[in-house]
């Protein structure tokens, strides 16, 4: 692997702030910057400290490069944004964008973007993605300019549209429908860790209500008041210690929900393969077509319906220089469409190499990636269950002093 | 095999606490009575009865004594609820100056609860078993002629049918039968334990219905959980590497909501039954200290008639004494029982809540070894193919 942007340059997304401006059709409008920092990572090794470069961008300029790389790099698991709304929330948890713990882990998501899209070894080189991050200014005018909306298939918006391909790549074939079983079962999984988290909640919070009648009964208790007391005291920690214990499980939530959004990408990659080949058995067949109207001019033989041929058959037959003109066009537009065939099938094959191992590249980071994510899953629990045993064994010896 | 002190009470052998926690109660019950246990009585193996005309459940009532009110050393007889709703009304009646322990509630809805499942027969056998201890506790109860023989008669029937001519040998005989007399003022203790159990039996009352929300809450978070963690064996279905460790996430959940489930039916079990038994217990000594005022009132009131008739009778009256007896009796039994009872419920409350607190620990520590033991199979680096 070269050596990809990532290496040579610390980036981070340092801060968040909310800003007001004018949109396009010349309303107010409210809506958060992010501050973009870099510094240069080799300068550092000699024991200074780097000077740090940095730009403001919104979420919008940030969907701007994302829609730019995945058009422009069709055959690449293009990473994914944080979500553009809040979703899978569980009630405590606010849906709105202006909330700052969701801003802040937006503030995180479009760090984690950033750093995925600087360590891939083919898009940390696209100098739109360089000036994206160390040209503040002119840099949406750049993007323009390169013209990657006319290259954009509308087709490929349409990601559910069906259209029958005859001889796709098998495993394009069995990958996309990976990637849909992936979508819907971590779509599921995130809705019920949302229910979840929501039923926990309540049931810690319920435990607070302790505290307060432990409280009272104490006042009229002479023995048993100070156990009372001050076990009450430890049933509000507990009931306090959720919110904690939840935050921390959004940053969970968070990394399922990267590789839900992974998904479609790959997804994409899946239907441009599909696209390709459809275009290519198009033209192809085409070409068949084509070829056999040549013949069947040539040999006076009509062995295909044509609206032309019935009505050269009612009205007269055309003269000779009339088919010779004809077949000229056609055997002009055979060696063309041949040409295109053969550039066609290039294209194809060197897509599905290059998406391949792109592929395959993601595989093994999703592999470690989710890994790594059950495993601080695993941790959080163990965690959370070291402190009820620590609560309820002092509560216990506060009992035991009754 | 259950572990009990020598007073019935069970030990709970699962924490390292227990041993010191088992000599606090053996040092706390020598103060109580000064002479040694001689009298111990069990509740246990309880059988369905099936009948024509209807089916219920007798409990075998075993006793051990070596007192010399009781004819035998040893005492096994089968009791169904009728038998101990008699002698706790027996008890009432004879022993009005006493505070007599309650009894489960008599009657459970029918259809919303099953009389003859396992747990429900289970929490009745276990209340049944601290009523008849707490009597065996007492100094005075426990001498009573009618729990002699529930202890010990064959057929039960036959003595409840002699009804209430039998005169007792220990000298108390008829009912305190007062008239409506109404008291002026409670004595300032009386009052004062008036007030506490008003409030303590409030206070029962709030935590009971804590604890019913908390194993809601709980029951509906293990809804949740029993469809959450399946979804992890689905996605686990869908890959190659991560199978293994996405199966282990969804057994590991499906080992936390086993956990769950047990510490739920533990409360609702162990727990809420005695917190009810103490609200009844609150209700019932209030009832006695009414009856202590009733008492008191008449005492008053013929004291008062007295006084009002002047030098015609030089000397008080028998009757008035005797209602003074009455009084002074009753403040005096009452009184000595509430010390035992507040004792008691030290102890009790101390248990039970140890007890919750335990439970919760033991449900963290299996939730803690399940999530514990599947860190090495997450970490593990799968050979390469």
């Amino acid at each position: 692997m070269e050596d990809c942007l990532a290496k040579k340059v610390e980036i981070t997304v340092s801060e968040a702030e909310k800003r007001t401006g004018r949109n396009a059709m010349n309303m107010q409008e409210t809506y958060t910057a992010y501050l973009i920092e870099t510094r240069a990572v080799e300068s550092q090794s000699e024991g200074q400290c780097a000077p740090v470069d940095s730009l403001w961008r919104r979420y919008s300029e940030f969907e701007l490069l994302r829609n730019y790389l995945s058009v422009t790099y069709p055959h690449i698991v293009v990473p994914p944004l944080p979500e553009k709304r809040a979703d899978f929330v569980w009630h405590k948890l606010s849906a709105d964008n202006m909330d700052p713990d969701f801003v802040e882990r937006r503030r995180i998501g479009l760090e984690n973007f950033l750093l995925r899209v600087a360590s891939h070894p083919v898009l940390c080189q696209d100098k739109i993605c360089y000036s994206f991050l160390t040209q503040e200014g002119g840099w949406k005018e750049m993007v323009n300019e390169t013209g990657f909306q006319l290259k954009a298939d509308s087709r490929l918006k349409a990601l559910n549209a069906t259209f029958r391909v005859k001889n796709p790549d098998k495993r394009f074939t069995e990958l996309k429908h990976y990637s849909d079983e992936l979508q819907s079962v971590i779509s599921h999984l995130l809705r019920v860790r949302a229910r979840v988290a929501d039923r926990l909640y309540g049931v810690y919070k319920v435990h607070g209500n302790y505290g307060r009648v432990f409280s009272e009964w104490s006042a009229i208790e002479k023995e048993m008041g100070d156990g009372l007391q001050s076990a009450g005291h430890h049933m509000d920690v507990y009931a306090a210690s959720i919110d904690d214990i939840l935050e921390e499980e959004e940053h969970y939530a968070d990394q399922l929900k990267e590789y839900l959004f992974y998904a479609e990408a790959l997804r994409a990659v899946c239907r441009k393969h599909e696209l390709m080949q459809y275009d290519l058995e198009m033209a192809a067949q085409d070409l068949t077509s084509k070829k056999q109207q040549c013949e069947e001019l040539a040999t006076g033989t009509v062995r295909t319906f044509s609206l032309k041929g019935m009505t050269s058959k009612l009205f007269g037959q055309e003269t000779p220089e009339q088919r010779e003109a004809k077949l000229k066009v056609l055997e002009e537009q055979i060696q063309e469409g041949e040409e295109q065939l053969k550039s066609k099938n290039l294209e194809g094959r060197d897509f599905v190499k290059s998406a391949w191992a792109d592929i395959e590249r993601f595989k093994e980071q999703k592999n470690h990636d989710l890994k790594e994510a059950l495993i601080s899953y695993a941790v959080m629990q163990i965690s959370m269950c070291k402190k009820g045993i620590q609560v309820w064994t002092n509560a216990k010896e506060c009992f035991s002093k009754m | 095999q259950d572990l009990s002190l020598p007073n019935g009470t069970p030990v709970d052998t699962s924490s390292p606490a227990s041993s010191s926690s088992l000599l606090n109660r053996l040092q706390l019950d020598d103060d109580l009575d000064a002479e040694t246990r001689d009298l111990f009585v069990t509740v246990d193996d309880p059988k369905k009865h099936v009948c024509t005309m209807e089916t219920y459940i007798t409990y075998r009532v075993t006793t051990k004594t070596t007192r010399a009110e009781f004819d035998l050393p040893e005492y096994s007889v089968r009791r169904r609820y009728q038998d101990f709703d008699w002698l706790r009304n027996k008890l009432e009646e004879s022993q009005p100056t006493h505070l007599i322990p309650p009894l489960p509630e008599k009657f459970v809805v029918k259809g919303v609860v099953d009389r003859f499942s396992e747990e429900f027969v289970e929490t009745r056998r276990k209340a049944l078993d601290k009523f008849l201890k707490r009597i065996t506790d007492h100094p005075v109860l426990s001498f009573n002629e009618h729990f002699n023989v529930f202890l010990t008669a064959k057929d039960l029937n036959a003595y409840k049918k002699q009804g209430m001519a039998l005169l007792s040998k220990m000298g108390e005989s008829v009912k305190y039968v007062t008239g409506g007399y109404k008291l002026r003022s409670r004595p300032l203790e009386f009052a004062a334990i008036g007030e506490y159990l008003d409030t303590f039996s409030l206070k029962l009352g709030t935590i009971d219905r804590i604890a019913q929300r908390i194993i809601k809450e709980q029951l509906e978070y293990l809804v949740e959980l029993r469809e959450y963690g399946p979804v992890y064996s689905t996605w686990g279905a869908l890959e190659v590497e991560l199978s293994e460790p996405l199966e282990g996430v969804s057994a590991c959940i499906g080992n936390c909501c086993t956990a769950l489930e047990e510490l739920s039916e533990d409360m609702t079990e162990d727990f809420l039954p005695v917190l009810r038994e103490y609200i009844l217990y609150s209700e019932s000594m209030k009832n006695v200290l009414k009856k202590r005022d009733q008492v008191q009132a008449e005492y008053e009131a013929k004291l008062e008639a007295v006084a009002l008739k002047k030098e015609e009778r030089p000397k008080v009256p028998t009757d008035v004494e005797k209602c003074q007896d009455r009084v002074e009796c009753f403040n005096a039994d009452l009184k000595a029982d509430m010390e035992r009872w507040q004792n008691n419920k030290r102890q009790d409350f101390r248990q039970l809540l140890m007890g919750m607190a335990d439970k919760n620990i033991q449900y963290y520590e299996k939730c803690l070894t399940a999530w514990e033991s599947i860190i090495p199979l997450l970490q593990d680096k799968p050979e390469t193919k």
